[in-house]
């Protein structure tokens, strides 16, 4: 190195590898920070567009007999406002805020895979757009939010509408699933040297878990929608009692997701709360191991209970009282947390501020939502409170208390950051009060209205039944709450214009994003601090100015190349040195391609769709060419007096971890999948004297012998890195066997007999077909290690690629084996009864 | 379609919590036993709220009351004796509500209730099926309700009667309910089924057992 430049000069080089150009070099970004503000702005765009559709809800409400909107365009709306505020608003929101914050929090300089944040905002923005516009066109999806069938099916909604809210909120779900990949891997692996797993702030052990709820929870939903587009547009039985299939597989596949989901949009809030709270209580957080049990706790439970939102569809009450049991007990870590909470405010010297106003409606709102959720948990109550205004205004005080809240308080808290100014306090307070009661008017009667006998969903209601001043004053309450939420916009917009600067660490907190200067530069902390204490006890404004003038580790500009660090998972060693790939216009054209595909999927093009996915696939192949090196480099020097290897030589680097957090997603579709067919085999109506599939026994055998030992000789290449020979010859051999049994599982699928006449045909022909296509993966994959070997990016040290295409084979193998297992079972004469 | 029921409802005079589809104005013993379990769940939680608000509070306004709690009464007192017993007691009351609601026992009279977009047929012990929107039950006694659906999902609800019950293309379920004295009983479907959801009514007239034998024999 050459000797150490000034901190503007420092900022100078560093900022010249990492800036993204202004214009429309924009587009090509792929830094966390503009790409986070992204998400997060565009989300803000769709809380706008839902808030504006509760406004026609409520306007068509406020009166008896009301005609201001049919129950045609009434039920687009209702549908449209619930899939904007869920799918378009609140997880892209946290998502932004988890892309902008954590890299800043962990004190890396970008999130593990830049370009695939990119290639997320994209798939958000397009599938967002297919909804919005398919709504201005008077198409938008009208069955509700939750898309039960058969209402969704084709005989019932024959139009387009149900298309869009399937093929536009699975293209969305995609930066969900690559968020969630890079949150998981960004905070195992990417912290700043020192940071073990158990000094880690609060927010980030919260965003791991909800990545990991993220990873385990919206695969049955994505395999859910597959399914039912398929039986929309090729007309597979999936969910047709009358051949077969089961609306109730809709409902256990949907709410498999969609209660987690809550406690996934729940967590990252009281994440930015177990943040916010110790810095205005002035000590450190209470309870700090029990928090971090209690979430761990939560996401567990958070999977056993999905049944609660089917307490009414006939399932035997001893098995009711087990999903009611699990959703009491949920009670427990929420209650853990809140008192932590509420105890560290005790113990500790609390001031006001902006944000702790908001935190204190939090308390009053999301208690309130806790509260009722018990009663809900309770089977028989649950028979009068479903489906009535009573579900309404729970699932109102729970999303609006843990979510809406505490996001106001961390928009007061950092968008500091964000903007560089500090609040101007003139408007915060008169709309945290217009929402405070605008929010408690519009929600707390609508208990009432729903003990009433007000079920939801319905456009209009006639005067006799005693709603009618019940719902004039929602009305009255959602339009004062609307003032409020104009008013906070307001007040941000002011902030930026007219806001005081200030130095580092406006609150006196103690994590590291402070450290940064604010607004933050492209490359986040010139140098990368050693974490000594729990990192939600350091002091911002002195390290902040040491890390600015390159004191740390990677303190310097080299070779224009953007580096930060992985460390070791637990202990938070410094490990391996990650070059990060450079700005791109890749992520934009591969979701141009994606977008292609669905489109095509929407408009009925099916010649069209493949053309789509084959482009989106041949672009991401172009992914990889940057990335790599083709020699073996060794430990390099990383300040501090520390070397440590290129991430590329390392076998547990981020690409790996994953490849393998991947994978888990990925099986769990499958077992959803799975899961499907058994359900199917033992509750769907109409199996008995349905015909058997008729699976061939030697494809069968042949295809799992070809695909096991595809996955024994990709392991074998990977074991063999040095020698060529073995190398390639494991390499062609998975390729070749790979193939094989992708060709047999395709024309095993030909001989099932008809897959549209019945369930039992249906469920091993998209089984199988999941297992071909992974059959492909494999080859792809085989053939990607062989191409990068070639290449000379593969060397006995670095062999990633190899290690990838060992670990995409051995699933197909594992699944090529599930699925005609399941085919088998499904095919056996005695199995329906 | 869409039921003129603003015409045939008798107006009701409303206080408080009736109404003719009223959870809280219960007319049989199943819903009232319902009732009961929200009044006490609503006293209860309204007690559970003040006590998290009034620690809440405490901690700006009167620090030194709660200074000296410490960490683990904070988490163990706060996150795990003060709901553990409570959810425990709770949820097992509810169980046996929940048991003692369910259809089993002695064999009462059995009827159907078919939903299809948008109107419910109902059919009787004796096999007789009717399709004007009522169904004659008598009352001071449990009747059974077999609820299945035509087309896409329904549910079934008479609130001042009990809980609902979903109609699955496909499944049977099956509900009981109970009238303590004839008369005129308003139910919904309460499952989003499309564009008519909101005109999907239907009434449940009781009529003491001499007159629903009566109306029974007399019938064709």
């Amino acid at each position: 190195m050459s000797e150490q430049p000034s901190a503007i000069g420092l900022h100078k080089q560093l900022d010249a590898i990492w800036r993204t150009p202004p214009g429309l070099a924009g587009l090509s970004s792929v830094n966390h920070t503009i790409l986070g503000k992204r998400f997060m702005m565009l989300a803000l765009l769709f809380f706008a567009i839902g808030g504006l559709l509760s406004m026609l809800i409520r306007a068509q409400l406020a009166t008896p007999n009301s005609a201001f909107l049919g129950p045609e365009i009434y039920n687009q709306v209702f549908t449209m406002h619930g899939t904007v505020m869920m799918f378009l608003f609140a997880i892209p929101m946290f998502e932004g805020f988890a892309i902008y914050m954590l890299p800043k929090l962990l004190g890396a300089r970008d999130l593990a895979f830049p370009r695939l944040t990119a290639y997320g905002f994209w798939c958000y923005l397009f599938g967002g757009s297919i909804l919005i516009v398919a709504m201005l066109m008077g198409v938008a999806p009208n069955g509700g939010w939750f898309m039960y069938t058969p209402l969704s099916s084709k005989p019932y909604t024959p139009g387009i509408n149900a298309d869009v809210w399937l093929l536009g909120i699975t293209f969305v779900e995609i930066s969900a699933v690559t968020a969630a990949v890079e949150i998981f891997v960004t905070i195992l692996k990417m912290r700043a040297p020192g940071m073990a797993l158990t000094r880690m702030p609060l927010f980030a052990w919260y965003m791991l878990v909800t990545a990991g709820m993220m990873i385990i929870g919206f695969p049955p939903l994505i395999l859910g929608s597959i399914l039912l587009e398929m039986e929309r547009a090729f007309d597979l039985p999936f969910f047709d009692p009358t051949r077969g299939g089961d609306p109730l597989l809709w409902q256990h596949l949907f709410w498999l997701f969609g209660h987690p989901e809550v406690y996934i949009i729940f967590l990252p809030a009281a994440g930015a709360l177990s943040t916010i709270i110790p810095v205005f209580a002035q000590r450190p957080i209470l309870g700090y191991r029990a928090i971090i049990a209690a979430i761990v706790a939560m996401a567990f439970l958070s999977f056993g209970l999905w049944v609660h939102h089917m307490f009414t569809v006939g399932i035997p009450h001893l098995a009711l009282a087990f999903f009611s049991a699990a959703s009491a007990l949920v009670a427990i870590p929420t209650a853990v947390q809140i008192f932590a909470w509420i105890g560290t405010l005790a113990s500790g010297r609390p001031r006001w501020d902006i944000p702790m106003l908001y935190v204190a409606g939090f308390f009053v709102v999301f208690v309130i939502g806790g509260l009722t959720g018990v009663m809900l948990a309770m089977v028989p109550f649950n028979t009068q409170a479903h489906d009535s205004y009573f579900v309404v205004a729970h699932l109102h005080y729970v999303l609006v208390g843990g979510f809406v809240f505490p996001m106001l308080a961390a928009i007061y808290y950092w968008l500091p950051h964000i903007s560089g100014r500090q609040s101007l306090y003139r408007l915060s307070i008169p709309a945290f009060w217009l929402i405070l009661i605008g929010f408690n008017l519009t929600f707390f009667l609508m208990h009432l209205t729903g003990l009433m006998g007000m079920p939801r969903r319905i456009s209009t209601y006639p005067s006799n039944w005693g709603w009618d001043w019940l719902n004039l004053l929602s009305s009255v309450g959602g339009f004062i709450l609307t003032m409020g939420f104009a008013l906070v916009l307001a007040d941000m917009v002011l902030q930026f214009r007219f806001g005081a600067r200030f130095r580092r660490d406006p609150w006196q907190a103690g994590t590291l994003e402070w450290a940064t200067a604010t607004p933050p530069p492209s490359y986040n902390l010139a140098a990368i601090p050693h974490i000594e204490t729990r990192a939600d006890q350091l002091q911002p404004a002195r390290i902040g100015p040491a890390l600015a003038s390159g004191n740390g580790y990677l303190g310097f500009a080299r070779n224009g190349e953007q580096e930060t660090l992985a460390v070791d998972m637990m202990s938070g060693e410094a490990e391996q040195l990650i070059v990060l790939p450079r700005r791109s216009y890749l992520p934009l054209w591969t979701a141009l391609a994606t977008a292609s595909f669905f489109l095509a999927l929407l408009f009925k093009l099916y010649w069209l769709a493949p053309l789509g996915a084959l482009a989106t696939l041949v672009l991401f192949l172009f992914w990889p060419i940057s990335l790599g090196s083709k020699s073996d480099r060794g430990p390099i020097d990383i300040g501090r007096d520390l070397a440590v290897p290129p991430d590329v030589e390392a076998l547990n680097n981020v690409t790996v971890l994953a490849n393998r957090t991947a994978l888990v997603m990925n099986g769990t579709l499958f077992a959803s999948l799975l899961f499907g067919g058994l359900f199917l085999l033992v509750v769907a109506p109409n199996w008995q004297g349905s015909n058997a599939p008729n699976l061939p026994l030697w494809t069968g055998a042949l295809a799992m012998v070809a695909s096991l030992s595809a996955a024994g000789a990709a392991a074998m290449a990977a074991r063999r890195p040095g020698s060529v020979l073995p190398l390639r010859a494991g390499l062609v051999a998975a390729i070749a066997l790979q193939s094989l049994a992708l060709i047999l599982l395709a024309l095993s699928m030909g001989t099932l007999g008809d897959p549209t006449g019945h369930a039992r045909q249906a469920m091993p022909f998209v089984t199988l077909g999941y297992a071909a296509l992974h059959c492909g993966l494999g080859v792809i994959m085989a053939a990607h290690a062989l191409w990068r070997h070639a290449q000379g990016y593969v060397s006995a040290r670095r062999r990633t690629e190899l290690v990838l295409a060992r670990l995409w084979n051995g699933y197909a193998g594992g699944v090529v084996v599930l699925a005609l297992g399941l085919g088998a079972l499904l095919g056996l004469d005695g199995v329906a009864p | 379609m869409f039921k003129p029921v603003a015409l045939c409802a008798t107006p009701l005079l409303l206080t408080g919590c009736t109404g003719a589809l009223s959870t809280l104005d219960p007319a049989g013993p199943r819903a009232a036993n319902l009732a009961t379990l929200w009044w006490v769940m609503l006293y209860g939680s309204a007690l559970l709220f003040a006590l998290v608000m009034a620690l809440f509070a405490m901690a700006y306004l009167r620090p030194a009351w709660v200074t000296r709690i410490t960490p683990a009464q904070w988490i163990v007192g706060g996150g795990l004796v003060l709901p553990i017993p409570i959810l425990i007691l709770l949820t097992g009351t509810a169980l046996v509500l929940g048991e003692q609601l369910l259809p089993r026992g002695d064999a009462p009279l059995r009827f159907g209730a078919h939903a299809e977009r948008w109107h419910w047929t109902f059919t009787y012990p004796d096999g007789r099926e009717m399709s004007d929107e009522v169904l004659h039950i008598p009352a001071g006694r449990p009747i059974d309700v077999a609820v299945t659906s035509q087309d896409v999902i329904h549910a079934f609800w008479v609130p001042r009667l009990g809980g609902k019950i979903d109609a699955i293309p496909g499944h049977e379920n099956l509900i009981r309910l109970e009238a303590d004295e004839p008369g005129t009983y308003w139910g919904q479907c309460a499952e989003y089924c499309g564009p008519g959801h909101d005109g999907m009514w239907f009434r449940i007239e009781a009529h003491a057992s001499d007159d629903f034998a009566g109306l029974m024999g007399g019938g064709q």
